[in-house]
C-alpha cells in the first residue's frame, strides 16, 4: 500500500510541477486571446489571426463567429478579450457596458441587389426606386420608374417578388441603413436593424438562401453581400450614388465610399452608406473590432495593440484576395493614432 | 464499534484476525476464515471486497444519472422563465394575441425589432397551421401503412417495408429542408398548386361556396403561387412525421389480441370489417396517442420549416402564402438579436414552445400507455 501511494504521490507531484511549468511558460511566452462576434468578416479574421500567430510564436487568437449581437454582449460584459460587430454599438449599449470599448474599423463590405427577371441581364436602380420596390409600392417590373432608369432594356410585365434575409444579419443592417437614408417612407416605416419588419416578401436563410430563392423564382429581387455575389459569379445591379452616377459595386468603389466620408468621428461609429463621391458605391459599410480601452490583463492589452498595428500595416494588404475592400489610407492613419492611445 | 477495533489492534495485531470481526472488516477478515465448504465462486466473490458498499454506491450513481434528467428539465425551464421576464413583464399575456397596426399600410404589425414591439401571434399561427396540414396528410397515409403492415402484407414485404418507413425517421431535418427547397417547392409551384387553384378559385366554386370564405382570392388557395409557404412546410412536415405515426400505430395494432380478430372473423366479418371492428376500434386510443406524438415532432421542427415556410411574420388565410413558425424565428433571429427586449421575446416564444411540446408529449405517452399496458379490450 505504502509503495503504491508513494508512486501515486510522486506521479502526481511530477504532473502538477509540469503543469506549473507550463503555466509559467504561458505567462512568459504564450498568450491566448479570445474574441467573438460578427460572422461577415470571419473568413478574413481567421486568416489574419492564423498568420499573426505564425509570425508571432506563442500568441494564439481564437475567434468565434457567433453573430454581432452575441459579440457585443460578450465584449460589454468582459467575457471575451475583444468583440466584433457589423453594426456600431448604440449609445444605450455603450452606456450599459461594463468595459469601455473602442471601435476599430477593420475592412469594408458592400451589399448588392440581385434579381431574376426574364430576359434581362443588367439593371440599374435609383435609390428611391429600390426603396419603393422593397416597400411594395412598385409591384411590377415594367413600372415606368424602373423603365426610366433602364432605357433600352425590355422589361417584362412580371410581378416583383421580394426576397430578404430571414435571419438577423449585418447584411440586412447595411441594406436597411441605406434605405433609411434614401427614403423617408422607409425611415418612418421599417427602419434599420439586423432584423426589421419587412413590409413584403419572403425570407431566405443566409446569403445562400436569398440567392437560391432569387434564382428559383422568376421576377424576384433580393440583396446579398458583394463577396458572396463575386465568389459565386452572380450578376447584380448597379445603384445610383449620391453624385448621380450609376455604380456597379467593386472593391475600389467600396473603399472610395470610406475615403469620402466627410467627417470621420473620433469613435469611428459612422455609417458610410450613401456617401458622396463620383466612384463611391453607396451601399457600403465598415465592420468593427471592439477593443477594450484598457485591458484587464496588461499582457493581453499589449498583444492586442501589437495585433492592431500589424493588421493596419500588413493585414490590410491581404483583404482583396478574399474580396473584402481594404480601408483607405486616411482611415488607417487615423487608426494608428488611436491604437497608440490604448492602454 | 470503536471498542472492538482497539482491542483487535492492541491484542491481535501480529496474529491473523480471528473470526468474529468479519462483519466489521469486510476486506481482510473473510480471507482468513477457514473456508472448506465455500465454493470457488463464493471465494472469488468474497475476495473482491465489500459488495454491499459497491452495490450501494452503484445504485447511488445510477440514481444521480436518472435525477440529472429532471435537473436538466428544471434548469431549462427556470432559465427560460427568468430570461423571458423582460418581455413578460412588459406585455404579459397580450404577447400571444395583440398586434399593432402599421400606420402607412394599415396592415397588422406583429414583429418589429427596430421599434422593439414583439407579439407572437403569427408564429403561433404558422406553427399550428403547418402542423395541422401535416397531420391531415400524414395520418391517413400512416394508418394505411400500419394496417397494411400488420394485417395484409405478405411476409416477404413486411420487413423491408417497415425498415424503409423507419429509415425516413433517421434522415436529418436539414436534408429534408434542402430536398424541399430544390424538389418539393418547384413541384408544388408548377404542378400541384395550379390544380388546387383551378378547383378552389374557378368562378363556379366561388359562386357556390363563396360564403365559406375558403374559395376565391381570399380563400385557402388565393394569392401568389410561390411554391413556398404554409402548404409546402405542411407537406414536408407530413413526410417527417409519417414514420413516427406509422411505426407507433403498427405497434399498437399488433398489441391487439388475436382472439379479437378471430372472434370477428368467426362471426362472419369480412377482412375490412374485422380490421374496423376488432383492430382499429381496440387500438384507437393508441392511434390517437401516436398521432399526438407526431404532432409534437411537427410543432418543434425547425430547420426544414425555416427553409420552406417563407419566414414572413404575417397571417393570411391562404395556404399558399408565406408564414413563420415559432421554432424557425428563434433559429433565424437569436444570433443577431442585439436588443435585450428582442432576445427576451424570442426566449418567451421558446418557453411557450417548450410547454406546448411537454404537454403534447405527455398526453401522447399517456394514451399510448393506456393501450399497450393491456386494458381489457372491448368490442361493441
Amino acid at each position: 500500500m505504502k509503495t503504491i501511494s508513494g508512486v501515486v504521490f510522486k506521479a502526481f507531484a511530477g504532473l502538477s510541477a509540469g503543469f506549473l511549468m507550463l503555466a509559467f511558460a504561458g505567462t512568459a511566452h504564450a498568450q491566448k486571446l479570445t474574441g467573438a462576434g460578427a460572422t461577415f468578416p470571419y473568413p478574413i479574421y481567421s486568416k489574419w489571426f492564423s498568420e499573426y500567430s505564425a509570425a508571432h510564436p506563442g500568441v494564439e487568437i481564437n475567434y468565434q463567429s457567433i453573430g454581432s449581437g452575441g459579440g457585443i454582449k460578450q465584449a460589454t460584459s468582459g467575457l471575451v478579450d475583444f468583440g466584433a460587430t457589423d453594426g456600431p454599438m448604440s449609445d444605450e449599449q455603450i452606456a450599459g457596458s461594463k468595459v469601455k470599448l473602442i471601435h476599430f474599423p477593420t475592412v469594408l463590405g458592400a451589399v448588392v441587389p440581385v434579381f431574376n427577371v426574364t430576359g434581362v441581364s443588367d439593371l440599374k436602380f435609383s435609390p428611391d426606386v429600390l426603396a419603393d420596390i422593397f416597400l411594395g409600392k412598385i409591384s411590377s417590373w415594367n413600372d415606368a420608374r424602373i423603365e426610366k432608369d433602364n432605357p433600352g432594356v425590355k422589361l417584362p410585365n412580371e410581378t416583383i417578388n421580394i426576397i430578404h434575409r430571414a435571419d438577423g444579419s449585418g447584411t440586412s443592417y447595411i441594406f436597411t441603413d441605406y434605405l433609411t437614408k434614401v427614403s423617408k417612407d422607409w425611415a418612418n416605416g421599417p427602419g434599420k436593424g439586423t432584423a426589421v419588419n419587412w413590409p413584403k416578401g419572403i425570407g431566405g436563410k443566409g446569403n445562400e438562401g436569398v440567392a437560391g430563392l432569387v434564382r428559383q423564382l422568376p421576377g424576384s429581387i433580393g440583396y446579398v453581400e458583394l463577396i458572396y455575389a463575386m465568389q459565386n459569379k452572380i450578376s447584380f445591379g448597379a445603384v445610383k450614388n449620391a453624385s448621380g452616377n450609376f455604380v456597379k459595386a467593386s472593391i475600389a468603389g467600396v473603399t472610395a465610399a470610406a475615403a469620402n466620408v466627410p467627417k470621420m468621428p473620433a469613435d469611428y461609429r459612422v455609417s458610410i452608406t450613401n456617401a458622396p463621391g463620383a466612384e463611391t458605391y453607396p451601399i457600403s459599410s465598415f465592420t468593427w473590432l471592439l477593443v477594450p480601452a484598457k485591458s484587464a490583463d496588461p499582457a493581453k492589452g499589449k498583444v492586442l495593440k501589437d495585433f492592431l498595428n500589424w493588421m493596419l500595416n500588413d493585414g490590410e494588404g491581404q483583404v482583396s484576395s478574399l474580396y473584402y475592400a481594404p480601408l483607405p489610407k486616411s482611415v488607417v492613419d487615423k487608426e494608428h493614432a488611436t491604437v497608440n492611445s490604448l492602454q | 464499534m470503536r471498542k472492538p477495533e482497539t482491542v483487535a489492534e492492541s491484542v491481535s495485531q501480529p496474529v491473523s484476525p480471528s473470526s468474529g470481526q468479519g462483519s466489521d472488516h469486510g476486506i481482510t477478515a473473510p480471507l482468513t476464515v477457514p473456508v472448506e465448504p465455500v465454493s470457488e465462486v463464493r471465494r472469488f466473490l468474497l475476495a473482491r471486497g465489500n459488495s454491499a458498499l459497491a452495490d450501494r454506491s452503484f445504485s447511488a450513481l445510477m440514481m444521480t444519472c436518472a435525477i440529472s434528467i429532471f435537473a436538466i428539465v428544471v434548469l431549462i425551464a427556470t432559465e427560460l422563465v427568468s430570461q423571458s421576464q423582460l418581455s413578460w413583464s412588459k406585455v404579459g399575456f397580450k404577447f400571444f394575441y395583440k398586434f399593432n397596426v402599421d400606420p402607412t399600410t394599415n396592415l397588422p404589425l406583429f414583429w418589429d425589432p427596430v421599434n422593439g414591439d414583439f407579439y407572437a401571434l403569427p408564429f403561433l399561427y404558422g406553427t399550428l397551421v403547418s402542423s395541422l396540414v401535416a397531420l391531415l396528410i400524414a395520418v391517413p397515409l400512416a394508418i394505411g401503412v400500419a394496417i397494411f403492415l400488420t394485417e395484409m402484407s405478405p411476409r416477404f414485404l413486411r420487413g423491408p417495408l417497415s425498415f424503409v418507413t423507419e429509415l425516413l425517421a433517421a434522415i436529418p431535418s436539414v436534408v429534408y429542408g434542402l430536398w424541399a427547397i430544390f424538389v418539393l417547392v418547384p413541384l408544388l409551384r408548377e404542378h400541384v398548386n395550379p390544380v388546387f387553384i383551378s378547383i378552389f378559385n374557378n368562378p363556379t366554386s366561388v359562386k357556390l361556396f363563396g360564403w365559406t370564405g375558403l374559395v376565391g382570392d381570399d380563400g385557402l388557395f388565393g394569392g401568389v403561387n410561390l411554391g413556398l409557404g404554409l402548404l409546402a412546410s405542411g407537406v414536408i412536415l407530413a413526410i417527417m412525421i409519417l414514420p413516427i405515426i406509422a411505426s407507433l400505430t403498427r405497434e399498437v395494432m399488433s398489441a391487439v389480441p388475436h382472439s379479437q380478430r378471430e372472434a370477428a372473423l368467426a362471426l362472419g366479418a369480412t377482412r375490412w370489417e374485422m380490421i374496423r371492428i376488432a383492430v382499429l376500434r381496440n387500438a384507437r386510443i393508441g392511434i390517437v396517442g401516436s398521432i399526438i406524438l407526431g404532432l409534437g415532432r411537427a410543432l418543434g421542427e425547425t430547420m426544414a420549416v425555416a427553409m420552406v415556410i417563407g419566414n414572413a411574420a404575417e397571417i393570411h388565410r391562404s395556404l399558399l402564402s408565406t408564414g413563420h413558425s415559432m421554432a424557425s424565428v428563434i433559429a433565424n433571429e437569436f444570433s443577431e438579436a442585439t436588443s435585450d427586449m428582442h432576445r427576451s421575446a424570442l426566449i418567451e416564444i421558446g418557453l411557450a414552445l417548450f410547454l406546448v411540446t411537454i404537454l403534447v408529449n405527455g398526453l401522447a405517452r399517456l394514451l399510448v400507455w393506456a393501450v399497450t399496458r393491456g386494458t381489457p379490450a372491448r368490442v361493441s
